[in-house]
């Protein structure tokens, strides 16, 4: 792949949340935007369509399942659910997230 | 880029559905939209406003959607097989483009892939053996007495079986054998090989076994293995074969093994790949010539190879095994003689003399293939011109460069395949007749045949075609502004200047490569009519030769002809009886090298009185035992001394006759009358020293190519060699005759095998079917070529000239006078053809040189073959100028500027 730009960054990231959202039981495309947006206090703002090439990115790499199914409002709806690969993929990204921020944190508190 | 085989099942699944994907897509997609819309109109949004904000929450729709589209399924091939039905709609579009352009590939891949099947059934797998680069032929030879390829001791074998060099060393020894005890008494081609011979060869029998590779028998172990079409066509494919008793030459055998079909021998002639029966020696029996060192009676010997020993570590192994045996026997190697080893490939002995004229052939018929190209870019080139205006509008439309390329690619691509596919069901259905046109004396062409090997050629050529011939047309007819073109009504684009030297450099290409094919053809040509035409000095017309063996059985006291005077009882009988046959009016015999023309070069060893210093050092020549009439009736006219005389028998001193060619290089100045040589061949009483009594002119009796091989004869009366020949001249008739003879052979000895009759000119014909074969070959390839050229020229002028008419149409207006239109156009032409000439005389002068030891008798830079073929090509780009020229001299300048 080459050199890591600034948007392999950002779509890492995405698929992070999107992964870590998902552990909570399958969900469709609209309830992962959703959900995102909320728990990061409206920070995060993508544009929403951008949520899907993701989402059939991390399906064709075997992180995501899907299947379709009736959503709460009765209509026909594709839900995505994590696979056992996918849920230790996001504790391998989560952990690396985790010592990357700290240590971005600790370069800007001592400087 | 997203890796292209990930979740490969998932992407095939969605490739095969690709609707259900689409709609998939689209279904999840507005899904979100009406939620997020629901959303923005619960909280109070006008319901256009709260579409309207979904949308533009949700970024470009259509571009998420693809991107997601793309990466469920393969683009590359999606893309290709778009172009393709592009491709194949556009070549529909004009049959009859398609179609020549289809037939022209079409024979220059068929053409290419014929000859290669050749070479890859000959050159490239000349050893249908197990790990064939294992096995060699051990070449001796005393390069300081002039020496080459001489025959083998037993002692040497025994030297080198030993040296930890190989694994197995075979001597061979190749002879036919009568095979009796079946209804006519057959000749069949024999060999007698050392017991590890297949064991060497790695082959498996289809019945029974082989020999015993340690089979310590000293003589014939009385075993034979034969093959597989003997058993078939003597023994009617009998199960029981094994255990059979044969008669070869009186002796008693038993066959304990048939080998495979498809085995082939090895070896330097037809016969020899042909062997029939092989029995196993150990070379060592009492009965055989001494074992000395200098009694060389082993004509060759094969070997293979130990495992991860490669060619050259064994050559320097093998020298320094012969430096040292020439320290331990200075006598029989004597210093001054050189005595060398060498380990030849054995794939080289088996190709030998083919290998030249078959990559001449290739060559050639790849120069066919490459104009063959040129001609179909020529045609792709036209048609560009007129595609302009929809390559143009696709560029407007925002189509890259690099798109129209590849679809201009994938047509040529296309073209190339179907005209691959139809070059191979034309060599499907016409092999066979190929096959009958191939001389006989090929080695490995039974096993010619279209091979996946064969096959992948064809592809891999069928491609690189495509690439060769759509590459320029494709970056021609995409080099162009839209605008400009858009801005012309009509007609396509203008012919850029360009776009016209580009036709003009391929134009030259193709004169070029056909001036090196029509040359070397023409000096091909010339050579063989050289010689055809040649002095044989020897006559043939009117003359039959026909084969008769006698039996030499492994022990003497069973051989009936075992002296001189026995066996020339037995011919002076044959002979008496012969003339009174129909039609006949002379009538000789000698041995089987006593037919011109008819054998391989086997020279044989011999020994000078008078430099007896070196009589252990073999000099060489050609030899043949006649009886008297032999000269008078070959018409080989005597230049001195006295030919064989009826009185010339075993009790007279013994005598020899000499060609010229033989005085000369032995007693160079000095009268060879009265001289005394011998044949070396140790253990025979009849080989002792002969006095020369007489000396003939030389003829072309060993190749057509040479008279001054040195040949000595011996009288019939005094040998007692077992391949007899029978001479034949007067009226005969070829088709009655071998009955004839074989009935009055017989009558005297039932069991003698009377076969091979032929006519003496058919022999001389024969042995230049090869050069006949490359002959016709390349100048067929020539003269398509010189055709293909021809309608590239035309094709090219043609094309400037139409480009042209208006321009034409205004100089004529403006008051030009026709003839000088006329003379402008073939001008053009010629020029053309000028510059291509030049090119291809430089191309023509360095293949000439590359094949100069296929010619005979002609310069590789012979002026007159050069100048000729010259004129002949400018002639043709003239005859083919002619045609468009005179068109345009006939431009009616009203309708020409009118339409323009």
């Amino acid at each position: 792949m080459g050199k890591e730009k600034v948007g392999d960054l950002l779509q890492g990231t995405l698929d992070m949340l999107v992964l870590k959202v998902l552990t909570s039981g399958p969900k469709h495309g609209y309830a992962i935007a959703e959900l995102i947006h909320q728990r990061s206090d409206e920070v995060l703002r993508v544009e929403e369509g951008a949520l899907y090439p993701a989402l059939h990115r991390l399906e064709l790499q075997g992180w995501l399942a899907s299947e379709w199914g009736t959503s709460e409002n009765n209509r026909r709806a594709k839900f995505y659910r994590l696979t056992t690969a996918g849920r230790s993929y996001m504790v391998k990204e989560r952990d690396h997230w985790s010592r990357l921020a700290a240590a971005v944190a600790r370069v800007m508190e001592t400087a | 880029m997203f890796p292209p085989f990930l979740n490969l099942r998932l992407r095939v699944k969605a490739m095969i559905r690709r609707r259900q994907l689409d709609r998939d897509l689209e279904e999840e997609l507005s899904f979100h939209l009406s939620l997020r819309e629901a959303s923005y109109r619960a909280s109070g949004a006008a319901p256009d406003e709260a579409r309207a904000a979904a949308q533009r929450n949700f970024g470009n729709r259509t571009a998420f959607q693809e991107a997601c589209r793309d990466m469920w399924t393969f683009v590359s091939i999606e893309n290709l097989l778009q172009d393709l039905r592009y491709a194949l709609r556009q070549l529909a579009a004009s049959p009859g483009f398609a179609s020549i352009a289809i037939l022209t590939i079409a024979l220059g891949i068929g053409a290419t892939t014929a000859i290669y099947s050749v070479v890859d059934a000959t050159l490239l797998h000349p050893l249908p053996y197990p790990q064939p680069e294992q096995l060699v032929r051990i070449q001796e030879d005393f390069p300081g007495v002039g020496a080459y390829d001489v025959r083998l001791s037993v002692p040497e074998w025994k030297d080198f079986q030993s040296s930890g060099i190989f694994q197995y060393v075979s001597p061979e020894r190749s002879g036919s054998v009568n095979l009796t005890g079946s209804s006519q008494p057959a000749r069949i081609q024999f060999k007698s090989v050392a017991p590890n011979y297949f064991t060497l060869l790695a082959v498996k029998p289809e019945l029974g076994r082989v020999f015993h590779p340690d089979d310590p028998t000293p003589g014939f172990n009385l075993e034979a293995v034969i093959s597989d079409g003997l058993w078939k066509r003597e023994f009617g494919a009998d199960p029981h074969i094994l255990g059979r008793s044969l008669r070869l030459d009186n002796d008693v055998y038993f066959v304990v093994g048939v080998l495979p079909p498809d085995f082939h021998d090895q070896g330097r002639t037809t016969e020899i790949r042909n062997t029939e029966i092989w029995a196993a020696c150990g070379f060592s029996s009492v009965l055989l010539p001494p074992r000395t060192r200098s009694s060389r009676v082993l004509r060759t010997a094969i070997a293979r190879l130990k495992p991860g020993l490669t060619l050259e570590t064994a050559q320097s192994r093998m020298d320094a095994l012969v430096a040292s045996l020439q320290k331990q026997f200075p006598a029989d190697y004597p210093p001054e003689s050189a005595w060398s080893a060498h380990l030849v490939p054995l794939g080289e002995t088996v190709v030998g003399k083919v290998r030249q004229p078959l990559l001449l052939m290739m060559g050639a018929v790849a120069l066919v293939l490459l104009i063959g190209c040129v001609n179909v870019a020529n045609l792709l080139l036209a048609r560009a011109t007129a595609r302009g205006r929809e390559m143009a509008v696709r560029q407007a439309l925002g189509a890259p460069r690099v798109q129209l390329i590849r679809q201009l690619l994938t047509e040529s691509l296309l073209l190339s395949m179907l005209g691959g596919i139809a070059g191979l069901a034309i060599l499907f259905s016409t092999s066979k007749l190929l096959l009958q046109i191939i001389p006989t004396t090929l080695p490995r062409l039974n096993d010619i045949s279209i091979s996946w090997t064969v096959l992948l050629f064809a592809f891999g050529i069928s491609v690189l075609a495509a690439a060769f011939f759509g590459l320029a047309p494709a970056l021609q007819a995409t080099r162009i502004d839209p605008i400009h073109v858009l801005r012309q009504e009509g007609r396509g684009s203008k012919g850029s200047r360009s776009q016209t030297w580009t036709l003009s450099a391929l134009v030259v290409t193709e004169f070029a490569l056909s001036l090196v094919l029509l040359i070397a053809a023409g000096l091909l040509l010339r050579s063989f009519w050289d010689l055809y035409s040649v002095r044989l000095g020897f006559d043939p017309g009117n003359v039959m030769a026909m084969s008769v063996w006698l039996p030499s059985p492994n022990d003497p006291a069973t051989d009936i002809y075992g002296s001189p005077d026995q066996e020339a009882r037995l011919i002076r009988e044959i002979l008496r009886r012969g003339r009174s046959l129909p039609g006949v009016t002379e009538i000789a015999a000698g041995t089987q090298e006593a037919i011109p023309l008819n054998h391989d070069k086997n020279p044989v060893a011999f020994v000078l009185e008078e430099s007896s210093t070196r009589s252990d050092l073999p000099h060489q020549a050609q030899w043949a035992n006649v009886t008297p009439d032999y000269f008078h009736l070959l018409g080989m006219p005597l230049l001195q001394g006295r030919l064989f005389t009826e009185f010339d028998v075993e009790k007279a001193p013994r005598v020899a006759v000499v060609n010229e060619a033989f005085a000369r290089t032995w007693w160079p100045d000095q009268n060879p009358l009265g001289k005394r040589l011998r044949l070396s061949q140790p253990g025979r009483a009849d080989s002792s020293w002969a006095t020369v009594v007489g000396v003939v002119t030389d003829a072309r009796t060993e190749t057509l190519e040479d008279t001054r091989t040195p040949q000595i004869y011996l009288s019939s009366w005094q040998r007692t060699d077992k391949d007899l020949a029978l001479f034949l001249r007067g009226r005969l008739d070829p088709a009655k005759l071998p009955e004839q003879v074989r009935d009055m052979v017989q009558s005297l000895d039932h069991e003698l095998p009377v076969f091979g009759a032929k006519s003496l000119p058919d022999v001389v014909s024969g042995s230049l079917a090869q050069r006949r074969f490359s002959l016709e070959m390349v100048l067929l390839f020539a003269l398509t070529a010189l055709l293909l050229a021809g309608i590239g020229v035309y094709g090219t002028i043609s094309y400037i000239v139409s480009e042209r008419t208006r321009e034409i149409g205004i100089r004529i207006a403006l008051g030009a006078q026709r003839k000088t239109i006329l003379h402008m156009v073939l001008g053009r032409g010629l020029a053309l053809a000028l510059f291509g000439t030049a090119v291809g005389l430089a191309g023509a002068w360095i293949v000439s040189h590359l094949m100069a030891a296929l010619l005979y008798g002609v310069s590789p830079s012979d002026p007159l073959t050069f100048i000729s073929l010259t004129v002949v090509l400018i002639m043709v780009a003239l005859a083919a100028c002619y045609i468009p020229a005179h068109r345009a001299m006939r431009v009616d300048p009203s309708v020409a500027l009118r339409e323009g």
